[in-house]
């Protein structure tokens, strides 16, 4: 088991594309800790360079107390499951679990016990004997984490393992690896672009976007307190609602000033500005009991069984409003919206769209 | 959907006139060899004709040095098959593996010597072989004879490992193998189909080939296969069962390696390995 110490982290590509920029990060022992964002955010490519395969263009990276820039993968104590399960075909499923230990000369009954035990674990002993190409994808998925268990690593690097599986296997490896870390204790670096394993899986979520650290934090403080308004976007199904309008005299008002909203000033009064209120599809309170915001019309509305989504029309944007199940809504029907308390984020207006509240 | 019958019937004509094609030669050379004396042509079609008798074999190893030059021509091509294999799978490697600068001129020069033909490049290499103090030696026919067969193989393997997925390597690398360990334990077992590939291609160069050998070889007990059989091919009296006798004789080795190699060959070896 160890830490793992990213300071000030570089990576820029020799045609000149900075994928990385400036990734500082503290992961602690034994910690699920999640990098998470949109495709070519800069998670694979900082995960990559935990496990060596690709070189630091700057900064540091310590595994425990060792600087390991400059080691080989092989000598990183790492083991690492790839999206696509890279399996060796040529070497049965003992000999593919094996070869790590093998490598790194291994005594034979050592690994045989290490092979058996980790093939218990993960229910595979009947699979032993097979190759890869006569494996289902669940199958292969499930060597390919007995392969990164049985070398017993200090960290385990996860890249996306559960992304070539369909929804309903997903689901159960999902749970299988969240038991496995309890299990084991190791320190996992788990990368992927799905927020609900983000959010189910992680200690802590790192989430990234253009090569740099948006937010870290718990996933439900991620999603109560979102740093900025793309957190905000990224975490939540389905996405938050934005309005672009103002801050004036203690109330936001959408832009057509057809909706508006007191707001409780909790660390001071906020000083007038435009800006973009978010409210997640779950704090909005239909027929009152909340902040009173605006009334709207229902275009379309999308019944779940436990719950009901509304697709209302405020200031001529479409937006989400999720509705308990019991209750009945159609299209035409007129819904007061209010807003839970707490429920209401505001970010600048700018780019950069920082939390204001 | 069931096939018209005349389509049927074209088909199978076209290729019953093609299996002829190939086999009629094979079947006359192998005719002429069981004849008696050197009868090139004769008015009998049977195959095996009725004096049939084995003369011409048991006279190639019995008053020809036909066992020296298979053994020079076996020598001269297991080197040149090895030579062509080692260089080809670890330059092929390269070319798909790393990026460096000349690369792709490199891979383009590689390609345009494949644009002459042999003949064409028979006398610069012949320069070369002379300058070299080659001529006349076992090593200058297999100088040649690499250097004309490595492009392709260079080709071919660089083709077979773009095929081979990255993250196999990066999984050996990460399970503490040094990039040539991952080279050695999982890149080229998976690479075997190439690698056969490249040696039934180097043997053949090596094997088959006459003009050049004809060029650089004037010692008779150096000759290959093809010179010492040429041999029998003279301007007034051709010995033409020997020579029929010989040609079937250094085709069964080539048969015989392509059969034992073929179950390689099989695509899709990496089936398995990764979710494409």
């Amino acid at each position: 088991m160890a830490t793992v110490t990213l300071r000030d982290l570089h990576k820029r590509y020799p045609q000149g594309f900075h994928a990385v920029r400036g990734v500082s990060l503290d992961v602690r022992d034994g910690e699920f800790l999640v990098l998470v964002g949109p495709s070519g955010c800069g998670k694979s490519t900082t995960l990559r360079m935990v496990a060596g395969l690709e070189e630091v263009t700057d900064g540091e990276i310590r595994i425990g107390d060792r600087l390991v820039n400059d080691v080989a993968p092989g000598d990183r104590d790492i083991a690492m499951v790839f999206q696509n399960y890279a399996l060796y075909p040529h070497l049965s499923v003992r000999e593919n679990m094996a070869f790590g230990l093998r490598m790194r000369g291994t005594a034979r009954a050592e690994i045989d016990r290490r092979v058996a035990d980790a093939a218990a674990a993960l229910s595979i002993e009947h699979l032993l004997a097979r190759r890869p190409r006569e494996l289902s994808g669940g199958q292969r998925q499930r060597v390919a984490l007995g392969r990164a268990i049985v070398r017993e690593p200090a960290v385990f690097l996860f890249d996306e393992p559960l992304s070539n599986l369909d929804a309903k296997l997903r689901v159960q490896m999902r749970a299988e690896l969240a038991r496995l870390h309890r299990r084991l204790g190791t320190t996992v670096i788990y990368v992927t672009h799905d927020q609900v394993e983000a959010m189910t899986l992680g200690d802590r979520i790192v989430l990234m976007n253009h090569g740099v650290i948006q937010q870290v934090d718990e996933p439900l403080a991620i999603y109560r307190r979102p740093a900025n308004r793309f957190v905000a976007s990224f975490i939540g199904s389905p996405t938050m609602n934005f309005f672009a309008g103002s801050i004036d005299d203690g109330r936001f008002r959408v832009a057509d000033g057809m909706a508006g909203l007191s707001l409780d000033a909790e660390g001071g009064p906020l000083r007038p500005a435009p800006a973009v209120l978010g409210v997640r599809p779950e704090d909005f309170v239909v027929d009152g009991g909340a902040v009173p915001f605006t009334t709207a019309e229902v275009e379309v509305a999308e019944h779940l069984g436990h719950e009901t989504l509304a697709h209302v029309s405020v200031g001529g944007a479409s937006h989400v409003v999720r509705v308990p199940g019991d209750r009945a809504v159609s299209p035409g029907d007129r819904l007061s919206l209010g807003v839970r308390p707490g429920g209401a984020h505001l970010f600048a207006a700018d780019d950069e769209g920082r939390r204001l509240n | 959907m069931k096939e018209p019958l005349r389509i049927t019937l074209l088909r199978h004509a076209v290729l019953l006139a093609f299996v002829a094609i190939s086999l009629y030669p094979v079947l006359n050379v192998i005719s002429i060899s069981l004849r008696p004396g050197d009868r090139l042509r004769s008015t009998d079609l049977s195959i095996i004709p009725p004096d049939w008798t084995f003369a011409s074999y048991v006279k190639l190893f019995t008053e020809q040095p036909f066992l020296t030059w298979l053994g020079n021509s076996l020598v001269v091509s297991s080197v040149v098959t090895l030579t062509g294999v080692a260089l080809a799978s670890t330059a092929g490697y390269a070319f798909s593996r790393f990026q460096f600068i000349g690369r792709k001129a490199t891979m383009l020069a590689i390609l345009t010597t494949q644009m002459f033909p042999a003949t064409m490049l028979l006398l610069p290499l012949y320069v070369l072989i002379a300058r070299l103090g080659l001529v006349d030696t076992w090593l200058g026919l297999m100088v040649f004879y690499t250097a004309t067969a490595l492009p392709f193989c260079v080709w071919q393997m660089k083709g077979f490992y773009d095929t081979i997925p990255a993250s196999l390597e990066e999984a050996a690398r990460i399970d503490g193998c040094s990039r040539a360990q991952a080279f050695w334990h999982v890149v080229l077992p998976l690479a075997t189909p190439g690698l056969v590939i490249t040696a039934l291609f180097s043997f053949m160069t090596a094997w088959s080939e006459y003009i050049v050998a004809a060029q650089v070889m004037q010692n008779e007990s150096m000759f290959t296969l093809p010179l010492g059989i040429k041999g029998f091919q003279a301007s007034l009296s051709s010995q033409w069962g020997l020579y029929a006798a010989a040609s079937i004789l250094v085709s069964l080795p080539v048969v015989a390696v392509f059969l034992a190699l073929s179950k390689y060959l099989v695509n899709g070896l990496t089936v398995g390995s990764v979710k494409e």
